[in-house]
C-alpha cells in the first residue's frame, strides 16, 4: 500500500510561484531537457523549488499513508481467522511500516528531515491517504483493504515508479515487488469469503458496500475539478490523471468481484466497449473533503493513537541517542 | 475518549491507551541519525546499495537493516556506513565522465585483428 492517487495540496501554500519564478530559467530549461530524454533526477541535482516542494508533499504523504494503513490492519492481527492468516496479516504490516521507513528516506534527500515530516503529522497539517480514516469493523473489511484498497495503491505505485526523481522511483520499486504478495494474500481471503458460507457472503457483500465509496474517492476529484497543474506531468512528478487511473483500475478489478458473484453499490457501473471507459455515479466529493479535514470516522483516534505512539517511544529513542552525532541526511 | 464509532483497536478499546498531554513534538535528532545499507546476495557477489536506515548507532543500524533489507530475499551479508561518511563527486560534474571517441585505444573493440588475419590468409592462399 498505499499511495493514494491524491494528494493533498493546502490551498494556502501555493504562493512559491514567486519562488518559482527566480528559477534561473537556463538551469531550468536543462532541467527539463534532461527529464524529456527519459533521465532521473538525483538528489545532488539542481531542481526547480517547485519540483522539490510537489515531490516532499507527494512522497511524505505517501509515507505517512503507509504508516497509518497500518493500523486498521494491524488491530486485526489479534483475531485473524487461523493461523496462516495472521502470519500473512503480520508480514503484511511489517511491510507496510517497512514501506513507510523507506518512503521517509527518499523524502529527506529531498531537505525536510523525518522528525519535521512526522511532526506535521501530528499537527494534522500533513496528510495521508483518506481511505483510512475509515474502520475496519469485520474481518471482511480487513480482506476489502487487502484486495482493493492495495490493489488502487498499486495502480498509483507503479505509475510514480516510472517518475523522474530517482530515490522515489528506487523505494517504488522495492515496494511494488512487495505489494504483489499483499495483493495476492488479499485476492485469496477475498475468494474465501466470497465462496465460502452464507454468512461469510453476507459479510463480504456489506464490507464491499461500506468501501466501495472510498475505493472510488481513492484516485482523488475528477480531472475536471482538479487543480494539477500540466507542469507535473511535465515533470513526471504525476504520472497519470486521477480520471485515468480509476478507469485503470475499475478495468482490472471489477470483473474480478463480479465474477465471484458480487455485486457492487453502483447501478450506473458500466463499461463503454467502444471507448473503453466506465461509467459510474459520482461520489460524494463534498464528504471526501469532509473526512480529509478532520470530519472521518476515525481521523481522531488515528492520530491519538499515531501520538500515544511517539509520547511512548521517546524514552527508548532518548536513551539510544547518542548525542555527538551531527545530523546528516540520506545520501540516495 | 469521545469516539463516533466503536474501536477495534486493542490499544484504545482495552489498553484505555492515556488522554494525550497536549500536541506531541519529536524534537530534532530524536529520530536518529541514517546510514547506508549495503546488501550481499550471495558468497562472492559484491555488496550493493540497496538504501538506508535510521539507526543511533552502526551496531543497530546492521540489526535495522537485516529487518528492513534482508526479511525476504537472499542475503548472506550486510553492510552499514554512516550517510555522512560517503564522499561523491558533484552530481553537476557528470561530464568529467564522458567517453572521448578517442579512447577506442582502451576497449578490445578497438584492435580488429581478424581483418588482418584474413588478409594474411587470403594473400598466402593467393601465392599458391
Amino acid at each position: 500500500m498505499y499511495g493514494g492517487g491524491y494528494i493533498f495540496d493546502e490551498p494556502n501554500k501555493r504562493q512559491l510561484k514567486e519562488e518559482q519564478l527566480h528559477d534561473d530559467p537556463a538551469k531550468l530549461a536543462e532541467f527539463e531537457a534532461r527529464i524529456a530524454r527519459g533521465e532521473k533526477i538525483e538528489p545532488g541535482d539542481w531542481m526547480p523549488s517547485e519540483y522539490r516542494r510537489q515531490l516532499i508533499r507527494l512522497i511524505e504523504q505517501h509515507a505517512h499513508s503507509e504508516i497509518i494503513g497500518a493500523l486498521p490492519e494491524g488491530t486485526w492481527i489479534t483475531r485473524a481467522p487461523g493461523f496462516k492468516r495472521k502470519l500473512a496479516l503480520i508480514a503484511k504490516v511489517q511491510d507496510e511500516i517497512g514501506h513507510g521507513q523507506l518512503l521517509y528516506n527518499a523524502a529527506e534527500t529531498l531537505g525536510k528531515s523525518r522528525e519535521a515530516m512526522i511532526n506535521d503529522l501530528l499537527s494534522g497539517k500533513s496528510k495521508y491517504s483518506n481511505v483510512f480514516n475509515y474502520p475496519a469493523e469485520t474481518w471482511a473489511d480487513v480482506t476489502v483493504i487487502g484486495f482493493l484498497i492495495d490493489a488502487a495503491a498499486i495502480v498509483n505505485q507503479v505509475a510514480n515508479a516510472k517518475g523522474s526523481y530517482g530515490p522515489y522511483c528506487r523505494a517504488l520499486e522495492r515496494i511494488c515487488y512487495e505489494e504483489s504478495f499483499h495483493l495476492k494474500q488479499g485476492h485469496d481471503a477475498f475468494i474465501e469469503l466470497a465462496t465460502g458460507t452464507p454468512a461469510q457472503k453476507q459479510m463480504l457483500q456489506d464490507a464491499l458496500d461500506r468501501w466501495w465509496q472510498p475505493i472510488m474517492h481513492f484516485f482523488g476529484p475528477p480531472d475536471k475539478a482538479s487543480v494539477h497543474s500540466q507542469k507535473l506531468m511535465e515533470w513526471k512528478v504525476k504520472m497519470a490523471s486521477n480520471d485515468d487511473m480509476r478507469n485503470q483500475f475499475l478495468d482490472m478489478y471489477v470483473p474480478k468481484i463480479r465474477e465471484l458473484g458480487m455485486t457492487l453499490p453502483d447501478p450506473e457501473l458500466k463499461k463503454d466497449e467502444t471507448t473503453g471507459k466506465w461509467s459510474y455515479t459520482d461520489p460524494d466529493w463534498d464528504l471526501f473533503k469532509k473526512v480529509i479535514n478532520g470530519g472521518g470516522p476515525c481521523n481522531v483516534e488515528r492520530l491519538q493513537v499515531r501520538q500515544w505512539a511517539e509520547e511512548h517511544g521517546r524514552w527508548v529513542r532518548k536513551a539510544l541517542m547518542n548525542p555527538n552525532a551531527a545530523k546528516v541526511a540520506p545520501v540516495a | 475518549m469521545d469516539q463516533p464509532h466503536h474501536s477495534l483497536d486493542p490499544r484504545v478499546n482495552r489498553l484505555h491507551l492515556p488522554e494525550s498531554g497536549g500536541p506531541v513534538e519529536v524534537q530534532e535528532g530524536e529520530n536518529w541519525n541514517s546510514f547506508e545499507v549495503f546488501h550481499q546476495e550471495k558468497r562472492g557477489a559484491h555488496h550493493e546499495h540497496v538504501g538506508c536506515v535510521h539507526a543511533p548507532n552502526a551496531q543497530l543500524a546492521l540489526v535495522f537493516a537485516k529487518e528492513q533489507f534482508a526479511r525476504r530475499k537472499k542475503c548472506v551479508n550486510l553492510w552499514v556506513v554512516r550517510s555522512s561518511d560517503i564522499l561523491a563527486f558533484n552530481a553537476e560534474d557528470e561530464d568529467m565522465f564522458a567517453n572521448n571517441a578517442e579512447k577506442t585505444y582502451r576497449d578490445a573493440s578497438g584492435f580488429k585483428v581478424m581483418e588482418k588475419i584474413n588478409q594474411f590468409k587470403k594473400s598466402t592462399n593467393d601465392k599458391k
